[in-house]
């Protein structure tokens, strides 16, 4: 598949998950900001970061660059789009999914191996995953407490649309909530980095890879 | 010439961790006495022409839609009275 990543200014990890998608097989295309249109993609990714330099709120202008109509109008045609770390900010602040994410409890910038397990494998980039799975992925980040109303808290435990959770919780996020989807499972927003744990040489493992592996199935699926 | 001000802040039930931050420095500085602190933020608009109503109502939709997340924060919007001989 052709898995389109999209450069803000102050991307930090476009190269890593250009590089994730590839090592699982696809082929990677550099998105830009100011792009009008997704370039025939079948997949987005918004990669980590601090795009805008977190001006305002993280992810907050972010959402108003011309490239992000196209990802609305896409994600909402059902292409699979994973927004990690600031592109999970980015997704929650374009309200293509619930919540919020402020900063750590602790106050503190985390970098840290994290365990998660995997609780929702019925999305387009959790589908390698067994439901239940124990990961570890890179977490890195300051302000990655995600926050929601109790209502919506509910809603989405009801609706089984909390795609992973911390193994204890690193930076108080309410339920201990890593990752979100949306109703249809295309859009996932994950705090952690998956793509930075994608070979042993570097990073913790290769239990990201799952994440851009997914894909292929629900190209096959989607097909 | 008007001057718009919107006060954004987190909502109440929102962890204000900066705010518990500040809260946290300035027993160490001496200054006793304060049980809170919720750190927000404060813009200000200068807006072409008189302020009416329509005009108004457009910066209420600039404090929702980007100035503040209603998801976590509150917003407030008052308009800055000119000073006398300005």
């Amino acid at each position: 598949m052709k898995v389109g990543v999209i450069t803000f200014p102050g991307s930090l990890d476009d190269a890593d998950a250009r590089r994730a998608a590839r090592v699982a097989g696809h082929e990677a295309v550099a998105l830009w900001h100011g792009d009008r249109n997704l370039s025939d993609v079948d997949a987005v990714i918004l990669p980590g970061g601090f795009s805008y330099g977190d001006y305002l709120r993280c992810g907050a202008i972010a959402r108003f660059a011309p490239v992000m109509s196209a990802v609305v109008d896409a994600a909402n045609a059902g292409m699979p789009v994973l927004g990690i770390c600031n592109g999970f900010q980015i997704l929650c602040e374009s309200h293509l999914l619930p919540g919020a994410l402020i900063r750590n409890d602790h106050r503190k910038f985390g970098c840290l191996d994290q365990r998660l397990v995997i609780e929702n494998n019925r999305t387009a980039w959790t589908s390698a995953y067994s439901a239940g799975q124990e990961v570890t992925i890179v977490l890195k980040n300051g302000e990655g407490s995600f926050v929601a109303d109790e209502k919506t808290l509910d809603m989405l435990e009801a609706e089984g649309r909390v795609v992973a959770r911390y193994v204890g919780n690193p930076n108080g996020s309410q339920r201990a909530i890593a990752g979100i989807t949306n109703e249809a499972g295309n859009v996932v927003g994950l705090m952690p980095h998956p793509e930075h744990a994608i070979e042993d040489l570097c990073g913790p493992g290769t239990d990201g890879l799952g994440f851009f592996a997914s894909l292929a199935t629900a190209g096959l699926l989607s097909a | 010439m008007a001057r718009v001000v919107v006060d954004v802040m987190p909502k109440p039930e929102i962890l204000d961790p900066q705010g518990k931050a500040v809260l946290g420095a300035l027993p160490r500085l001496g200054f006793e006495g304060v049980t809170e602190v919720r750190q927000g933020k404060r813009f200000e608009l200068e807006i072409e022409g008189e302020l009416t109503d329509e005009r108004r109502a457009e910066v209420e939709q600039m404090a929702e839609t980007l100035l503040s997340n209603p998801v976590i924060e509150d917003y407030a919007v008052r308009v800055l009275e000119p000073e006398v001989g300005a």
